[in-house]
C-alpha cells in the first residue's frame, strides 16, 4: 500500500491507527526481546539504582538489574496474558451465551451463575485462585479469564435473544437445520462484531488485572519480570529512583490506552449501536 | 411496584448462593488437611481420621456447605489460620479506613463525573468536550497504582502538600483524616470518574436531541434548569446503573490503593493473607465484598421506581 492510500484511512479512523501502531510496536519489541535487550534477570549490586545512562537506557533497579531489559521482557507477559484471556473469555463466554440465549430452560440457571460470578470482585477471585493453585502464568490467565466470562455471556445472550425469532432463523429452522449448525451458521455471525469489540476491552482489563496481581505479589512467579512486579519491587525507592517505578507504569498505561483506543475505534467502525459495557 | 421490589429482594438469594458455593469450594479444595495439621507430626492415621470426624470434615460436600452457609448467615466467617482471631473481628477493626476511603471516593467521583459529563454533552464537540473525553479514555487506561505513585511522587515527595501514606481515624481529627484521604481517593476515583463521565455524556446527548428539550428551550427555560431538571432527570437511569456496576471497580481498586498508600483497611487484610495462605480471611472478605456489591445494586434497582415513573414494573 502506498502512503496516499494509507493516509485517508488514518484520518478516518485515527483511534484505530494510533492504537494499532502503538500495539504493533510493543508486540515487535516483545518478540525481538532477546536481540534488542540485555539480560533482564542478572543483577550487579555495584550498579544499584543507577540513573538512565548510555550503558543502562532506563537505569537500574534496587538490585542493579537493567530496567530497560526488564521492561522489554515484561511486555511479553502483558501481551500474552491480555491476548489469551481475551481469547479464552470470548470463546467460553460465547458458547455459554449461545446456549443460554437459545434454550430458555437452562437460561435462568446459567444467568444466575453468571450474576454470582459477577458479584465477586475480579481481583479477589483471582487472588483466591492463585493462592489455591500456586502462582504460574497459566494460573494467572485462568484466574483472570473466569470473571470476564459473564460479560461475554450476557452480550452474546442478548444478541441471540434478539435474532432467534427473526425470519431468516425461522426459515433455517423450518428447513430442518439441526441446532448446532443453526447456532453456528445462522446465529453466531450476528455476534461477531460486538464480540471483537468486547475482546479488545477484555484484553485491556486483563492487562490491568495481571499488573495489579503482580503488584500485590499474587501474580506470576517473582523471577519472571512483569511490569506489575517491577513496580512492586521498586516502590520503596520511588524517591531515590523514580524511573524504576515510572518506566513500567508509563508502559502499562500506554499499552492499555492503545488497546482501549483500538476498541473504541473498532466499535465506531463495526457497530455504532453498542456502547461500552462493563 | 411492591411486587417488583419483593421479586428483586428474592433475586438476591440465588446470586449469593452461587457466591457462597464458589467461596466455600475454595476452602474445600485448599491444599493442606486441617485435621493433619491439628494432629501434629507424630499422629497416626487413626488419630487424623478421628479429628476429621470431630471437625465434621468427613461429611459430604453439600452437608458441609450448608453447615458453613448457616454460620456465615449468623455472622460467623471463621477464624484466621494465622492469628486465631475471628475473621469478622479482623474486618471490624479495619472497616473504618476502607469505608472512609470508598464512601468519600464514591461521593466526590459521582458529583465530579456527572458534572463533567453534563458539561461535555451540553457543549458537544467543543474543546471542553474533547478534554473531558480525553481524560475519560486515559483515566480508564492508567492503573490505580501508577496514578497513586505519580501523585505521591509529585504532590507528597516534591511539593509536600499531602502525607506520603497512612491513615488517621476520624476520631483523631477531621482535618488530619481528610488530608490522608485526598491522594488515595484521587487514585482510586480516576477510573470511576472516567466510566461515569462517559455514560453521562452519552445518555445526556441522547436526551438533549429530543423534541421536548427543544420545546422547553423555546418556552424560555434557562440553561441550568434545562440541563439539570429537564434533561438529567430523564438521562438518569443508565447513569445510575453504571454507578452501581462500577462499584466492582471501586472494590477491586480499594485492595490495590490500600497497598499503595499503606492504609490498614480490609483490602490490606486480604493482601497480607495471600502470602500467609490464610484462606478464611480471603473467603470472608470475598463474601463481604460480594454482599456489599449485590446490596448496592439491589438498592439501585429499587431506586429506579422513584427516578423513572415511566418504567412499569409488572
Amino acid at each position: 500500500m502506498t502512503l496516499s492510500a494509507i493516509l485517508p484511512a488514518v484520518r478516518r479512523y485515527p483511534t484505530i491507527a494510533i492504537g494499532g501502531v502503538l500495539l504493533a510496536f510493543v508486540a515487535l519489541a516483545a518478540l525481538l526481546a532477546p536481540w534488542i535487550a540485555g539480560d533482564p534477570i542478572g543483577f550487579e549490586p555495584i550498579n544499584r539504582l543507577k540513573p538512565p545512562s548510555e550503558a543502562f537506557l532506563l537505569g537500574t533497579d534496587s538490585l542493579g538489574r537493567d530496567v530497560y531489559a526488564r521492561l522489554v521482557y515484561g511486555a511479553r507477559i502483558s501481551l500474552l496474558v491480555g491476548l489469551t484471556v481475551a481469547l479464552i473469555a470470548v470463546v467460553s463466554g460465547a458458547l455459554i451465551g449461545l446456549i443460554a440465549g437459545y434454550f430458555p430452560r437452562v437460561d435462568a440457571v446459567i444467568m444466575r451463575v453468571m450474576d454470582g460470578i459477577m458479584a465477586i470482585p475480579a481481583i479477589l477471585l483471582a487472588i483466591a485462585l492463585v493462592a489455591l493453585m500456586g502462582s504460574s502464568v497459566l494460573v494467572v490467565i485462568i484466574a483472570i479469564s473466569i470473571p470476564e466470562v459473564p460479560r461475554v455471556c450476557r452480550l452474546v445472550r442478548s444478541v441471540v435473544l434478539s435474532v432467534r425469532n427473526l425470519p431468516f432463523v425461522e426459515a433455517a429452522r423450518s428447513n430442518g437445520t439441526r441446532v448446532p449448525k443453526l447456532l453456528r451458521r445462522h446465529i453466531l455471525p450476528s455476534t461477531v462484531a460486538p464480540l471483537i469489540v468486547q475482546a479488545t476491552y477484555i484484553c485491556a482489563s486483563a492487562i490491568l488485572t495481571e499488573a495489579g496481581l503482580s503488584f500485590l505479589g499474587a501474580g506470576t512467579p517473582p523471577e519472571i519480570p512483569t511490569w506489575g512486579n517491577m513496580i512492586a519491587s521498586s516502590r520503596l525507592f520511588l524517591m531515590l529512583a523514580p524511573w524504576t517505578v515510572f518506566a513500567p507504569g508509563i508502559c502499562l498505561a500506554l499499552v492499555v490506552l492503545a488497546v482501549n483506543l483500538l476498541g473504541d475505534g473498532l466499535r465506531d467502525r463495526l457497530d455504532p449501536r453498542i456502547s461500552r459495557r462493563m | 411496584m411492591l411486587s417488583y421490589i419483593l421479586r428483586r429482594l428474592l433475586g438476591v438469594i440465588p446470586v449469593m448462593l452461587v457466591v457462597g458455593v464458589f467461596v466455600f469450594s475454595l476452602l474445600y479444595l485448599a491444599p493442606g488437611d486441617p485435621a493433619a495439621i491439628i494432629a501434629g507430626d507424630n499422629a497416626t492415621e487413626e488419630n487424623i481420621a478421628r479429628i476429621r470426624a470431630n471437625l465434621g470434615l468427613d461429611r459430604p460436600f453439600l452437608v458441609q456447605f450448608f453447615d458453613w452457609g448457616g454460620s456465615v448467615l449468623q455472622g460467623d466467617l471463621g477464624v484466621s489460620m494465622f492469628s486465631g482471631i475471628p475473621v469478622i473481628e479482623l474486618v471490624r477493626q479495619r472497616m473504618e479506613a476502607t469505608i472512609s476511603l470508598t464512601v468519600t471516593t464514591l461521593l466526590v467521583a459521582v458529583v465530579l463525573a456527572v458534572t463533567l459529563g453534563v458539561l461535555a454533552a451540553w457543549r458537544a464537540g467543543s474543546l471542553l468536550d474533547r478534554a473531558v473525553m480525553g481524560v475519560a479514555v486515559t483515566g480508564f487506561s492508567v492503573p490505580v497504582f501508577v496514578v497513586g505513585y505519580i501523585l505521591v511522587y509529585y504532590l507528597s515527595m516534591k511539593l509536600r502538600w499531602f502525607p506520603v501514606q497512612g491513615y488517621r481515624p476520624i476520631a483523631d481529627g477531621l482535618w488530619d483524616w481528610a488530608r490522608h484521604l485526598v491522594l488515595p481517593s484521587l487514585a482510586l476515583g480516576l477510573a470511576y470518574v472516567a466510566l461515569i463521565a462517559r455514560i453521562t455524556r452519552t445518555s445526556m446527548l441522547e436526551v438533549l436531541s429530543e423534541d421536548y428539550i427543544r420545546t422547553a428551550r423555546a418556552k424560555g427555560v434557562a440553561t441550568a434548569p434545562l440541563l439539570l431538571w429537564h434533561a438529567l432527570r430523564n438521562a438518569a437511569v443508565p447513569i445510575v446503573t453504571v454507578i452501581g456496576i462500577g462499584i466492582a471497580l471501586l472494590i477491586s481498586g480499594v485492595v490495590i490503593t490500600e497497598t499503595v498508600f499503606n492504609i490498614p483497611g480490609v483490602g490490606r487484610l486480604v493482601v497480607d493473607a495471600i502470602t500467609r495462605r490464610d484462606y478464611p480471611i480471603i473467603q470472608g472478605v470475598m463474601i463481604i465484598f460480594a454482599g456489599v456489591y449485590v446490596l448496592i445494586n439491589l438498592a439501585i434497582d429499587i431506586t429506579y421506581c422513584f427516578i423513572d415513573p415511566r418504567i412499569r414494573y409488572t
